[in-house]
């Protein structure tokens, strides 16, 4: 459950980014995750849930974008995407290749939900 | 609605930490192995043949990590190297702090080769650099030959595979050659083992290796 250590771990960040008066507001936070990057997300969600649910971030979200796995053969030049992880390039079985995506575990972004009406 | 643009790795802290532990290793000129597998697949088994081969050519010092005991430690211990035992309670995985504050109790002169026992766990380590030179992934034979597909990120950023327990083949229903094949399959470059540490088959060509290493 190394999950809940990496909850722990975006909780730290949008502290050391966000001003302490605006994390009542922080909506969403935007991850990256590969594909081969051993993290479940439903599992990071459930942990970041419990470790947020009676602090000033109960009402963040965690938007994930899953990032594929590429590889790209540079014996016969095309790149390839799969599920499992190989590096071995799947067209020719070459396994001079190299890995394109598939390992992120990046936070991209913050989103702060402003008041519904601003005074101007 | 506004948006604060970060581009952060997630576990940068880690990052950062592990750095500063590769720049100790390299100023003590030391070589740092991370040991990875299952629980029970074999590390501290293969420590001790390894530390059996080894000590009166190398200067070697340990650290273990699991999740409760010391154990390891006290096996460790008997072959007269430095061993610091990390207790994470219910950690899953070393991480590169706990290695910093191990390494504070080690007195490193003179060591050439750290060994780090990881936490039994082929899922969580895999996220944790800790400063570490290379992984090793031990897998024993009792496990299935499977285990590369189910857990592909440790075998992918591993350089040596142990395929541990091979005494125990005809036992049971592993085939070795699929074994093989899908570890090769998500790693071609890793330097694959089969080593007993009953019968002591492959320990000397895995410790010729990792002597080659440092
Ligand atoms: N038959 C056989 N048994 C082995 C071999 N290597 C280890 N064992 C046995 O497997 C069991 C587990 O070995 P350990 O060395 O403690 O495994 P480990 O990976 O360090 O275990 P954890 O640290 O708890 O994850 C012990 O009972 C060992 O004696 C082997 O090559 N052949
Ligand atoms: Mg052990
Ligand atoms: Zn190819």
């Amino acid at each position: 459950m190394h999950e809940l250590s990496i909850a722990q771990n975006i909780v730290e960040i949008i502290h050391k980014h966000i001003p302490e008066a605006e994390w009542e507001k922080v909506a969403s936070v935007h991850l990256k995750i590969g594909k081969v990057a051993g993290v479940v997300s439903d599992s990071l969600d459930f942990s970041f849930q419990a470790i947020t649910a009676e602090t000033s971030l109960r009402n963040t979200r965690l938007e994930v974008e899953s990032i594929p796995f590429r590889v790209l053969c540079n014996a016969c030049g095309v790149t390839t995407e799969n599920e499992v992880g190989f590096t071995v390039c799947s067209e020719c079985g070459s396994g001079n290749t190299k890995v394109l995506s598939g390992s992120e575990l990046d936070i991209t972004e913050i989103e702060i939900a402003e008041p519904a009406v601003k005074i101007s | 609605m506004s948006i604060v643009t970060i581009e952060r790795k997630v576990l940068e802290k880690n990052d950062e930490l592990a750095l500063q532990n590769r720049e100790v290793f390299q100023r003590h000129g030391l070589f740092v192995v991370n040991i990875v597998s299952s629980p029970g697949s074999g590390k501290t088994s293969i420590l001790e043949q390894t530390l059996e081969h080894l000590k009166n050519k190398l200067h070697i010092a340990v650290i273990e990590g699991d999740v409760q005991t010391d154990f390891d430690a006290q096996r460790v211990a008997k072959f007269n190297v430095p061993v610091v035992q990390i207790v994470t309670n219910g950690g899953c995985h070393l991480d590169a702090k706990l290695v910093q504050d191990a390494l504070a109790s080690i007195n490193l002169d003179g060591i050439k080769l750290l060994i780090i026992e990881n936490v039994g766990n082929l899922v969580c380590p895999a996220n944790y650099d800790l400063g570490e030179n290379v992984k090793v992934v031990v897998a024993s034979t009792t496990e299935g030959d499977d285990k590369p597909l189910k857990y592909p990120t440790m075998f992918r950023n591993a350089s040596a595979l142990l395929i541990n327990k091979i005494d125990l083949l005809p036992y049971i229903n592993c085939n070795l050659t699929e074994l093989k094949t899908n570890a090769l399959k998500i790693n071609p470059k890793l330097k694959v083992f089969e080593t007993s540490c009953t019968t002591k088959q492959g320990i000397a060509e895995w410790c010729t290796w990792l002597e080659k290493q440092v």
